[in-house]
C-alpha cells in the first residue's frame, strides 16, 4: 500500500483537486482544515471515486501553538504534505486596517511556515518526505493592487526556498508551487485572461508530477514563468508608474 | 456577467453566473433570484441559459457512495468521471448519450437516451431517486411513480435544482465493444435493418442526407459489450487508456455546404463500407467518437450551429424521414453526420423518446438553415412527431405548443409555483 498524503487547508477548490490527483494514484489521503465536518463530503467522494482510505483532521493554520501537537497526533507521518492554506483578503481592507492586513500575512506566511516547519523536522528525522507549499506569483513582485497578500506570499516563497536548501542533503524535498490565475472561488467574479487561467485539476496534476520528479519550483501554466520574468525585470522607476 | 452559450455556440447570451459548491450555495441562489441550473453546457441551445442568474453546478461533483453498482452522487459529476471510477471495477452507465462530458444533473434533466433506447429505455430507467431543491429552498427526495419525478425527467431544469441522485450502473465484463457494421443504400433498407436488429443491445446509423448519388446511404452500427473470450489475446479486459484530444482547426464553415459536404459524406460512406464487418473496439471510441476532438463545435465558425432532432412514431417514420431528407437535399444545406436511431416505447410523460425513429442533424446557424428547419418542423408535425429540447435553439413557440404535453407542463409549473423561480431563455421562448 502506498503512503499517505496530507492536504492542509483541504476545503478549498484547489486543495480538493490536489487531493483527487493524489488519490487517483492510489494514495491514502489525510484531509486537514478548520471545522472538520465540512470535509466529510469530500472525504466520502475520495473514498467512493478512488477506493482509498481517507482520514479528516481538525487544523487551524493560525493556531500556531497547536501545530506541534497536530503533527504528533497524525496516525502516520505522511509521505507528502501539501500546504494549500491561504486567503486573499481584499487590498482595500488591508490598507484601511493594518490589523486586517496582519491577518492576511499570518494566514499566508506565518501559519503555513509554522506547520511546514514542524513537518520538516519530523521528515528530516525520518530522512524522507516531500513538502509542497502553494505560494503565488503575487509574491514575485509587490504590486499596488495586492501587495499585502503578495508580501506574505513572498515571505512564504523565500521560506520554502530556504527550507529546500536546508533539507536537500537530508532526503527531504520541497516543492514551491506558484499558481497564476486559477479558476477557483477566490477568483469568482473577476475576469482573467483565458491563456493565463488554469483549472484546479491542472494544478493538481502538475503537483503530482512535480512531487514524482522532485521539481523545485513550478508555475501552473508555464507561460507565467515568462510573464513574471518580465514583470520582475521592469526597472523600479518605470514600474512605480504602471498599474499592472 | 459572462458570455454563455450551449454547445452549438448559438445563441450567445450574457448571463450572471454563480457556482455552487454545496447545498447551502444552491439554497441561497434559489432564494435570491429566478434562475436556471446549468450542468456542463452540452445541451446545444438555450436550455441552460438565464441572463438574470445561471447556477453552475459543476462545483457540486462529489460521489457519495458506491455499492454493488448503486451510486449516490452530486448532480455536477460528469458521466466520464463515473466511467473513470467504475469501469475498471466492472461497471458502466446503463444509458449514455453520445458524449461522456455531460453532468448527472444534465442527463436527468434532459432524460437522455443512448444507442440502447429500444431495449433499456432512457436515463430514467437507472434512476432510483433524486434530491430536488424546490422554489422555497426545501429539498424533496422524489422517486419513480411520483408526479414530480416524472416531470423532472425531461423537465430541462424547470422543476427545480437537482442536487444529487442515486443511479444504478450496469455490470460489464470488459471495457470493449463488439461492433458489427453494415453499409446500406436506401432509407427503406436502413429501416428494415433496424427492425431486424431489435435484439442488438446498441444500434445507431449514420445516414447521408445530402443530395447526389449517395443520398440515403447509411452505415448501421450494432454493438454489445464484449465478453473476455471475444478479446484478442493481447488485450486486457479493462483498458481505460486516456487518449489525448486532437485539436480541430477553428472555423471551416465552407465544408458544410454544397460540393464539399457531398464529397465528405460520400467519402465517409465509402470508407466505412470498406471497413464493414465485425470489430472489437474500445469503449471510448465506440460511445464517444466526438469527445476525442477538442472543441469540434468551433468548426462551424463564429456564428455557431444548430441541431435539429425530431422523433417520429413508428408507423409514420419512413414517410416522414423520406420527406425530411428530400427537403434537406433540395435545400443544399446538408448536414454532416446525420444520426438515425430506433427508439423503444415512451417511458415518461414529458421525455422526448417515443416508439419509432429519431433523426439528429447539425446545420450551420444561418438564415438558410433556419428557414430549412422551419420546413422540417412542418414535416415533423404532419407526421405526429416531436422535438428534442436538449438540441433546440430556435423552435417557435407555436411548434413547441403543438405537443399537447407542453401546455400540461406549463400549467403544472404555474400551479406549483415553479414558473416564477425556474426559468431559462428556452422556457420563455417556448412558453413552458
Ligand atoms: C456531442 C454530443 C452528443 C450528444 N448526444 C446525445 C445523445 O445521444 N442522446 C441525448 O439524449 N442527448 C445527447 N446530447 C445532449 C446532451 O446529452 C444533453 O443536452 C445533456 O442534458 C447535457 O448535459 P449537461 O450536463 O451538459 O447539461 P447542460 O447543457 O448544462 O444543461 C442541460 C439541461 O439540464 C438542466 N440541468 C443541468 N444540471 C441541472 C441540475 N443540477 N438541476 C436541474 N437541471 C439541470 C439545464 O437546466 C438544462 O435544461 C449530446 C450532446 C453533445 C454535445
Amino acid at each position: 500500500m502506498s503512503r499517505p498524503i496530507l492536504i492542509l487547508g483541504a476545503a478549498s477548490d484547489m486543495a480538493r483537486a490536489v487531493a483527487r490527483s493524489f488519490a487517483a494514484e492510489g494514495h491514502p489521503i489525510q484531509l486537514a482544515a478548520r471545522n472538520v465536518s465540512r470535509l466529510d463530503e469530500d472525504a466520502s467522494d475520495l473514498r467512493t471515486r478512488f477506493g482509498v482510505e481517507v482520514t479528516v483532521h481538525e487544523f487551524d493554520a493560525l493556531a500556531t501553538d497547536s501545530h506541534k501537537a497536530f503533527v504528533e497526533a497524525l496516525p502516520t507521518l505522511p509521505a507528502v504534505a501539501v500546504c494549500a492554506v491561504g486567503t486573499m483578503g481584499t487590498q482595500a481592507e488591508s490598507e484601511a486596517d493594518p490589523l486586517a492586513a496582519a491577518q492576511v500575512m499570518r494566514a499566508n506566511f506565518e501559519g503555513p511556515a509554522s506547520i511546514l516547519a514542524h513537518l520538516a523536522n519530523a521528515m528530516e528525522a525520518r530522512g524522507a518526505g516531500t513538502l509542497v507549499g502553494i505560494s503565488s506569483v503575487a509574491g514575485d513582485r509587490g504590486r499596488a493592487s495586492n501587495y499585502v497578500y503578495g508580501s506574505a506570499k513572498a515571505g512564504f516563497t523565500a521560506f520554502l526556498s530556504g527550507l529546500r536548501n536546508r533539507l536537500a542533503k537530508k532526503g527531504v524535498h520541497v516543492v514551491t508551487v506558484l499558481p497564476g490565475f486559477v479558476n477557483t472561488a477566490m477568483l469568482e467574479g473577476i475576469s482573467t485572461p483565458a491563456p493565463l487561467t488554469a483549472e484546479p485539476e491542472e494544478v493538481g496534476a502538475a503537483i503530482v508530477k512535480a512531487v514524482k520528479r522532485n521539481t523545485n519550483v513550478i508555475y501552473t501554466r508555464p507561460i507565467w514563468r515568462i510573464v513574471m520574468a518580465v514583470i520582475r525585470n521592469i526597472p523600479e522607476p518605470v514600474f512605480k508608474k504602471t498599474s499592472i | 456577467m459572462r458570455m454563455l452559450s450551449g454547445w452549438g455556440r448559438f445563441p450567445k447570451v450574457e448571463c450572471r453566473v454563480i457556482r455552487a459548491r454545496n447545498q447551502e450555495d444552491v439554497r441561497q441562489a434559489v432564494l435570491e433570484a429566478p434562475l436556471i441550473a446549468r450542468g456542463n453546457g452540452r445541451a446545444y441551445g438555450d436550455a441552460a441559459l438565464n441572463p438574470g442568474l445561471t447556477l453552475d453546478m459543476t462545483g457540486m461533483d462529489r460521489m457519495r457512495s458506491f455499492e454493488n453498482g448503486v451510486l449516490v452522487a452530486e448532480a455536477g459529476v460528469l458521466l466520464g468521471d463515473i466511467i473513470q471510477a467504475f469501469l475498471p471495477r466492472g461497471w458502466f452507465p446503463m444509458v449514455t448519450p453520445g458524449t461522456k462530458l455531460v453532468s448527472l444533473g444534465g442527463a436527468i434533466a434532459a432524460d437522455v437516451h443512448g444507442k440502447n433506447h429500444h431495449i433499456d429505455g432512457s436515463f430514467r430507467s437507472c434512476v432510483d431517486w433524486i434530491d430536488l431543491m424546490g422554489p422555497d429552498g426545501t429539498v424533496t427526495r422524489t422517486k419513480p411513480g411520483e408526479a414530480l419525478f416524472d416531470w423532472t425527467l425531461g423537465g430541462m431544469g424547470l422543476t427545480g435544482v437537482i442536487l444529487r441522485a442515486q443511479i444504478r450502473l450496469r455490470r460489464v465484463e470488459t471495457s470493449w465493444i463488439v461492433q458489427e457494421s453494415e453499409a446500406l443504400t436506401s432509407l427503406t433498407d436502413t429501416i428494415a435493418a433496424f427492425e431486424g436488429a431489435m435484439d442488438a443491445p446498441y444500434s445507431v446509423a449514420w445516414i447521408n442526407c445530402s443530395a447526389g448519388k449517395t443520398h440515403g446511404h447509411s452505415i448501421l452500427l450494432k454493438g454489445r459489450h464484449a465478453l473476455p473470450h471475444d478479446l484478442p489475446m493481447d488485450r486486457t479486459e479493462f483498458d481505460l487508456g486516456r487518449p489525448g484530444k486532437t485539436p480541430v482547426p477553428f472555423g471551416l464553415p465552407f465544408l458544410f455546404k454544397g460540393t464539399a459536404l457531398r464529397t465528405i459524406n460520400s467519402l465517409y460512406w465509402r470508407l466505412q463500407r470498406r471497413k464493414a464487418g465485425r470489430a472489437v473496439v474500445d469503449w471510448d471510441s465506440y460511445f464517444y467518437p466526438l469527445d476525442g476532438l477538442a472543441n469540434w463545435n468551433k468548426l462551424y465558425g463564429r456564428h455557431g450551429f444548430v441541431q435539429f432532432q425530431c422523433a417520429l412514431p413508428r408507423d409514420t417514420a419512413e414517410a416522414g424521414l423520406a420527406e425530411i431528407m428530400e427537403a434537406i437535399a433540395a435545400s443544399d444545406q446538408g448536414s454532416v453526420l446525420s444520426v438515425l436511431k430506433r427508439f423503444g416505447s415512451q417511458s415518461g410523460p414529458f421525455s422526448f423518446p417515443m416508439e419509432g425513429y429519431t433523426l439528429a442533424m447539425d446545420f450551420p446557424a444561418n438564415k438558410r438553415s433556419l428557414a430549412l428547419m422551419e420546413r422540417l418542423d412542418t414535416i415533423t408535425l404532419a407526421h405526429n412527431g416531436r422535438f428534442y429540447l436538449a438540441k433546440d435553439a430556435r423552435m417557435p413557440k407555436a411548434v413547441a405548443q403543438a405537443d399537447p404535453r407542453a401546455a400540461d407542463f406549463a400549467e403544472m409549473r404555474k400551479q406549483a409555483g415553479l414558473a416564477e423561480r425556474f426559468t431559462s431563455v428556452q422556457s420563455r421562448r417556448l412558453g413552458l
